[in-house]
């Protein structure tokens, strides 16, 4: 894939102590390593394999993804809104890249 | 106990009215007469999916369709927009008509035909790859300009002949098991066993489908479907294609585009 493409969705305001839920989805094909081409050769594995969530440089959540999460994978949560900032993403890959994203939140 | 009981009576009375209600809006906005799309047989997950755009997987092809539109490419130094602007007023229905008679061309082509000869002719570029991620990007870029129109694709006048030809591919049987279109998706459209199979139509192509963790083309369906019936696949774009494409994308004629829908 030429360009990988990351999509999140963050609340642009919040009460201080509110839920929150954050969303977000990234373009990736998720190749599982488990697939063969056409000549019968193991297409290799390329996933990716940890997503990272910090709000003003402080890491919030975090979560290890393996073979079985699809392609194009979506993730939502919940966070506890604290402070005002910006929360950085990022989608760790098998081939060392790293995609980002950012969104900025209010807090009062 | 009693006024519990009568309580808890009527809120289940509530919210089976409720649920019926927007059951009802459901089947009278995705269905046109007896034609039902897809989506009225798909899992609420999965309807839930389509319906946010952030959720569906699909709309990545569409951003990156507007990002092509706008991108010059070819010799002649030309974008998709350069000839027609902004998509959102100058492609709104287009689609909805496609597969259509092309005068000039004497046969009637799809939309992704279409995309790729204004490549050739107006930006002097390569033609995509059928089933090539830009194709589809394109394609559902612009037929998501339609999102909520009525197909109309045209049958009468030079496309006669084709849509004939189309009815005859849709029903006629083929294949190992001696299976046409018609015998799933025909009268036993909702009634299989295994699986739910639908009417079979193509409102919603190009499609996400969670089965090939990507987009994918009508015809890529045929092929799909072509298999399972142990039937030989019908060669890319080839006038048998394009009229079974045509049939099927008129046999739904009246139903919304949900380009890019989600199906399981």
């Amino acid at each position: 894939m030429a360009d990988i493409k990351a999509r999140v969705k963050v609340p642009s305001t919040a009460a201080k102590g509110e839920i929150i839920e954050i969303k977000t989805m990234i373009a990736h094909d998720m190749e599982s390593g488990q697939r063969k081409d056409k000549s019968g050769k193991v297409i290799p594995r390329q996933i990716i394999n940890k997503f990272t969530c910090s709000l003003n440089g402080k890491e919030v959540f975090r979560s290890d993804w393996y073979t079985a999460v699809s392609a194009n994978p979506y993730l939502s949560f919940f966070l506890r809104a604290s402070e005002s900032g910006t929360f950085d993403f990022a989608w760790h890959d098998d081939n060392g890249s790293i995609y980002k994203a950012s969104a900025p939140i209010t807090v009062s | 106990m009693r006024p519990l009981i009568a309580g808890a009576a009527m809120t289940a009375a509530l919210l089976a009215h409720a649920a019926a209600h927007a059951a009802g809006a459901d089947s009278a906005k995705y269905s046109a007469g007896d034609k039902r799309s897809g989506y009225l047989f798909s899992s609420p997950d999965t309807r839930a999916m389509q319906d946010d755009d952030f959720q569906n997987p699909g709309m990545a092809w569409v951003d990156e369709g507007a990002r092509l539109w706008s991108k010059a490419d070819g010799a002649a130094g030309k974008s998709c927009g350069s000839c027609h602007g902004d998509a959102a007023s100058t492609m709104k229905g287009v689609a909805a008509a496609y597969p259509k008679f092309n005068n000039h061309l004497g046969k009637a082509i799809d939309l992704e035909q279409r995309i790729n000869i204004c490549r050739q002719r107006a930006l002097q570029a390569k033609p995509f790859p059928a089933e090539s991620r830009e194709l589809l990007a394109l394609t559902a870029y612009i037929k998501s300009q339609s999102r909520g129109l009525p197909m109309h694709v045209a049958v009468d006048g030079p496309a006669a002949p084709l849509f004939a030809e189309g009815r005859k591919a849709y029903e006629e049987p083929r294949g190992q098991n001696g299976m046409s279109c018609a015998s799933c998706h025909g009268d036993e459209a909702g009634n299989r066993r295994l699986d739910t199979v639908s009417q079979g139509q193509s409102n919603g192509f190009p499609t996400y489908r969670l089965s090939w963790q990507t987009l994918g083309s009508v015809q890529r369906q045929f092929g799909n479907c072509l298999a399972s019936m142990k039937a030989k696949p019908l060669a890319a774009d080839s006038q048998e294609a394009i009229a079974l494409e045509l049939y099927v994308a008129a046999r739904g004629n009246g139903l919304p585009v949900e380009t890019p829908a989600v199906r399981k």
